[in-house]
């Protein structure tokens, strides 16, 4: 069931900060081709794959959304060959110091970020971590080659390459969110020996980590009548041990909250339940900070689900996740779909009028 | 014997630097030594003496380097940025002159700081050689200074820079001068690079393999105002140290050394000293370990550029050497 | 001789096959007090090499290659093959370590970071908080190294044990005219020391230690060169280019060398005053092939020298380093033609080392 690590990994390995996520999504299409019946780019960038469904017309639309885009860092400046930068997305400049990264501008040049030594720091600085705005990028190469080959606005992505880690899980950057992409995908394959009335969307969408920009307009194009933002959430681990959190690799959790559609998200419990897959429900008080809360809101309001896949060091080079949580997560949403009768939204009608 | 000391201190030799201090030496020593010999690390080593039954080997060990800077940096507009040989103090610096290996002289100041209750860091100070750039100035990078004062001689009490160790250094002149026979093997060491971690006596012991050593070196005095606390003073006698930071004096050496005194009705202090560290320690951790000591010679402003003794002290000192060395040692 | 006439010679000392080596010597682990795998490597390279060849008890490599001739002087070139790096001190269970430094390690850049755990090198991560928990003030400050833990995963329980030692998990690779990797501070001494024993002149008796523990205190190179007994020696090694902009832009005046200049001779450092007629020999030696140098800025720091110096009755010393950024982090980068230049230098210098140049003086 472990197939789709491969895949994840060659996610992991594409750029694709928000806003420019043209190298994932290149990727995601090839593997979702086969998968489906048609395939389309949104305005802004998000990947829509349709795999129709059984049901007479006009279907039903569910929607999976999981983003694409990762979070990273742009070129605001050089400064004697080295790189100043600043970042997209929220990056703590904490873990930069030492991490290897890629700036992708006329080539895809390697580089490793560098903390200069306190001495050529303000006064004060010693033992403090290190704004970013001190922080360089140093490419090795002579200053001459770095002013040929960068330019200021140049997207720098993390190096660090995916680790299989013990116990089924994988460590790297940008598994918030492919994580989920692999899991949408894993929903896909399952769904190719199944019978459901629904059509699919499979959307990965752009843009989560700065404005949710993708989910927000896909919702409102596809307009779907139930949607599933699938997003990674906080594992219990080192640094997150004492409030939240939930066990890594010991199932996804269903969100519930004034973002998530309640009766819809009895159903979907439901469906764990009865295939017996382990999950937490995630109370999440007011914004859920995915997807849903976005295509919540779009248009003329979208019943909403969220599918939450553990994860540690959160917006670090070394997120890590559970690949038994990925396959779980397709699982029940490939369950959960083919589940759905044509009148299934009149079971979640909030109020049954007369 | 001041003339002496007064060639000594003013001349140049910090830590690594010690070769215009050991020609001086050498010139002073070489018609009473025995043998003179240089090791690999630069100490002067001279052998006096003819062992008798009884006689021990014994080194002495008197530091020639001084404190002093090394250049780091020549700046765009020809100052001159550096760091430290030895435990130079950032508050003694501003103000004070320099003179390099080369003769170039400089004066240290430094950057203009947020508030006057501020001492300078040693990245704040450079030095200015009147250069008005990096072409025009005469020092580079690694080139050596030590602070430039001249004697100064105010009857019983001597000023000058350097005092530590080059007073010392003038004892084991004048008490190989005066030292007319031994009958223990002696040698007299006169080591490098004891300032920045007691480097050459360290070699200087395992060549010598001595039976009973001690140093030479100035200590601390407590009669300043609101000063440290501390027993000793200029002009009560040259100190037999029992302890510092790096050094449990062996009680035989210290009880050899009062009870010598006592005998000579020689005036002596005892220095019981809360820092620092001498060539001792060095010589105490020798091979299978030596019976170590030290005699002192009270000293105001140590590691300032004006260091002041008691020359009555120093004449003590040496006629309480040339004492512990005319007879047959019995440690007990 | 022009800047044309000097480059054949350097580059005929470091080609693919000893960029290779490199590569192998940077991606092997070898912190402190576990120096093996490193020391296999140099085993294997050097026993062509050298006329006798020992480990000894703490786990220096001491090769000798004998002079074409009687009385050769002794000279010792030493390069530690440690590293800093982890030891694993405390299971925590469910596959999460606690981890100590071994070595001077800037607890700042640890977050984030991958590592590889034990002798089968069992990959783990150090992760930290999530900034989405964490508080503007919280980001202000330094993360504990007690508060980070190495992560193999919830599997992971049981595969490491305390003891174990781990290193930053980092690739080697070139960037352009620079090389890119871990622990280059100091398998760039250690490859330079092999490119001398495979280029060794007749004139002297090369005494090469290979060290262990350097950066926990120089111990290794002390017992070595207790045992070589040499004239003379130079520590080969890595030293810091601070050669980055300031904060503000002003001049920088504490870059202690520039990648580019050529191998870094030094004058003073914390634990060492080189000998001057080190100094003087290398730098006339440099003066007549046209080899680039820079004095390495005196200041802190310390080298495999300062252990040499007082072994015995005293060793005339000097360091002489290839610079290279980012020592002690995950990756730090060096210029090749800088190791290029750092071996023609010893090279050059050694050949025309006048026997008697450290004679004690009568």
């Amino acid at each position: 069931m472990n197939d789709i690590v491969p895949f994840l990994k060659q996610l992991l390995d594409a750029s694709g900060l928000s806003g420019n996520e043209g190298p994932v999504q290149a990727i995601i299409a090839e593997k979702w081709k086969p998968l489906v019946d048609e395939l389309a780019v949104s305005r802004v960038g998000s990947l829509h794959g349709l795999r129709r469904g059984t049901g007479a017309e006009p279907r039903r639309r569910i929607l999976l959304a999981a983003h694409m885009d990762a979070i990273g860092l742009i070129v605001s400046g050089i400064v004697d060959g080295f790189l100043r930068f600043t970042q997209i997305g929220g990056v703590d400049p904490r873990i930069l110091p030492g991490q290897m990264v890629v700036i992708g501008g006329r080539e895809q040049i390697p580089g490793v970020i560098v903390q200069p030594p306190d001495s050529l720091l303000p006064p004060g600085s010693a033992d403090r971590p290190v704004p970013m705005e001190h922080l360089l990028i140093d490419t090795g190469l002579e200053p001459e080659e770095v002013n040929r080959l960068v330019r200021p606005g140049d997207l720098v992505s993390f190096g660090q390459h995916p680790i299989e880690l013990a116990g089924d899980t994988l460590a790297g950057h940008s598994l918030d969110d492919r994580a989920s992409v692999a899991a949408v995908t894993a929903c896909l394959l399952e769904l190719q020996s199944r019978v459901h009335a629904w059509d699919v969307w499979a959307v990965a969408t752009s843009q989560e980590e700065t404005s949710f920009a993708g989910a927000q307009t896909s919702a409102f194009e596809i307009h779907p009548d139930l949607a599933v933002a699938i997003d990674v959430t906080f594992a219990k681990g080192p640094g997150y041990n004492d409030h939240g959190g939930f066990g890594l690799n010991k199932g996804p959790t269903i969100g519930f909250g004034p973002n998530i559609h309640p009766e819809a998200f009895k159903a979907l419990k439901k469906a764990a339940d009865e295939i017996e897959i382990p999950y937490e429900v995630e109370a999440i008080p007011r914004h859920s900070g995915t997807d849903a809360f976005a295509i919540q809101v779009a248009a003329e309001g979208i019943p909403s689900l969220l599918l939450g896949i553990p994860l540690r060091y959160m917006h670090t080079p070394v997120e890590e996740v559970g690949l038994k949580d990925i396959n779980r997560t397709g699982r029940l949403l490939a369950e959960f779909i083919s589940r759905l009768q044509p009148d299934f939204l009149n079971e979640i009608s909030l109020e049954k009028l007369p | 014997m001041k003339s002496l000391i007064q060639r000594l201190v003013e001349t140049t030799g910090p830590s690594g630097y010690e070769n215009q201090v050991r020609d001086l030496v050498r010139k002073e020593i070489e018609n009473d030594a025995a043998e003179i010999r240089v090791d690999a690390m630069g100490n002067l080593i001279a052998r006096k003496g003819s062992p008798q039954p009884g006689g021990r080997r014994i080194m002495l060990s008197a530091h020639m380097d001084e404190i002093g800077i090394i250049a780091t940096h020549v700046d765009a507009n020809g100052f001159v940025r550096f760091t430290t040989v030895g435990g130079v103090r950032p508050n003694t610096c501003l103000g004070s002159r320099v003179r390099f290996l080369s003769g170039v002289q400089g004066l240290i100041n430094g950057e203009k700081l947020d508030s006057n209750d501020k001492v300078h860091s040693f990245e704040q100070l450079f030095i200015d050689v009147g250069a008005a750039s990096r072409a025009d100035c005469p020092v580079k990078i690694g080139d050596v200074a030590a602070f430039d004062r001249p004697f100064l001689d105010l009857g019983n009490r001597l000023v000058a820079k350097a005092m530590d160790d080059r007073i010392s250094v003038a004892v084991l002149i004048e008490v190989i001068h005066q030292l007319k026979s031994s009958p223990n093997d002696v040698y007299f060491v006169f080591s490098t690079q004891e300032e920045v971690g007691l480097r050459g006596a360290t070699t200087a012991a395992y060549g010598v393999d001595p039976e009973i050593g001690f140093a030479v070196d100035v200590t601390l005095s407590g009669d300043t105002p609101k000063g440290i606390k501390m027993e000793t003073s200029l002009g009560k006698g040259p100190a037999v140290k029992v302890r510092d930071s790096s050094l449990l004096a062996d009680p035989r050496v210290v009880r050899w050394m009062i009870g010598t005194a006592e005998e000579e009705h020689i005036p002596y202090q005892i220095e019981i000293l809360e820092a620092g560290g001498t060539d001792a320690r060095a010589i105490q951790l020798t091979r299978m370990g030596v019976p170590s000591g030290c005699v002192s010679i009270p000293t105001r402003y140590i590691h300032s550029p004006s260091e002041m003794v008691d020359f009555r002290d120093v004449e003590n000192a040496v006629r309480l050497i040339v004492a512990l060395l005319s007879k047959p040692v019995n440690l007990e | 001789m022009s800047p044309q006439d000097r480059t054949p010679l350097a580059e005929s000392l470091v080609g693919d096959a000893q960029i290779r080596l490199l590569e192998r010597l940077s991606n092997a682990a070898a912190v402190s007090g576990d120096e093996g795998e490193v020391r296999r490597i140099v085993l294997e390279e050097i026993r062509p090499l050298a006329d006798e060849i020992r480990v000894d008890s703490l786990g220096n490599i001491l090769a000798a290659h004998h002079a074409g001739r009687e009385n050769a002087p002794r000279v010792m070139l030493a390069a530690h093959m440690d590293e800093i790096g982890f030891m694993i001190v405390g299971d925590d269970e469910d596959g999460l370590y606690r981890f100590d430094a071994v070595g001077g390690i800037d607890p700042r850049i640890l977050p984030g970071k991958a590592v590889l755990v034990g002798e089968s090198r069992i990959p783990g991560v150090i992760g930290a908080r999530p900034i989405h928990m964490t508080t503007t003030e919280e980001r202000r400050k330094t993360i504990p190294l007690d508060s980070l833990r190495i992560d193999l995963g919830p599997g992971g329980e049981g595969k490491a044990k305390p003891g174990d030692r781990a290193v930053f998990a980092t690739t080697f690779q070139r960037l352009g005219s620079s090389v890119f990797g871990k622990a280059l501070d100091n398998r760039l001494g250690v490859a330079t020391v092999i490119e001398l024993l495979r280029h060794a002149p007749a004139n002297i008796e090369l005494l090469a230690a290979f060290t262990v523990q350097e950066e926990i205190g120089a111990r290794g190179a002390r017992v070595a060169a207790y045992a070589l007994h040499p004239d003379a020696a130079i520590a080969v090694d890595s030293t810091p280019a601070y050669d980055l902009p300031t904060w503000d832009q002003t001049e920088n005046a504490l870059y202690n060398t520039h990648l580019g200049a050529g191998p870094a001779i030094y004058i003073a450092d914390g634990g060492t005053l080189a000998d001057s007629r080190w100094v003087n020999h290398l730098i006339a030696a440099a003066g007549e092939r046209g080899i680039p140098y820079q004095i390495r800025q005196p200041g802190r720091g310390g080298t495999d020298a300062s252990a040499i110096q007082r072994q015995r009755e005293g060793v005339p010393v000097i360091s002489v380093s290839v610079p290279g950024r980012y020592a002690h982090t995950p990756g730090g980068i060096a210029r090749i033609e800088d190791w290029q230049n750092t071996i023609a230098l010893l090279s050059a210098g050694l050949e025309a080392l006048p026997a008697g140049l450290f004679q004690p003086a009568a």
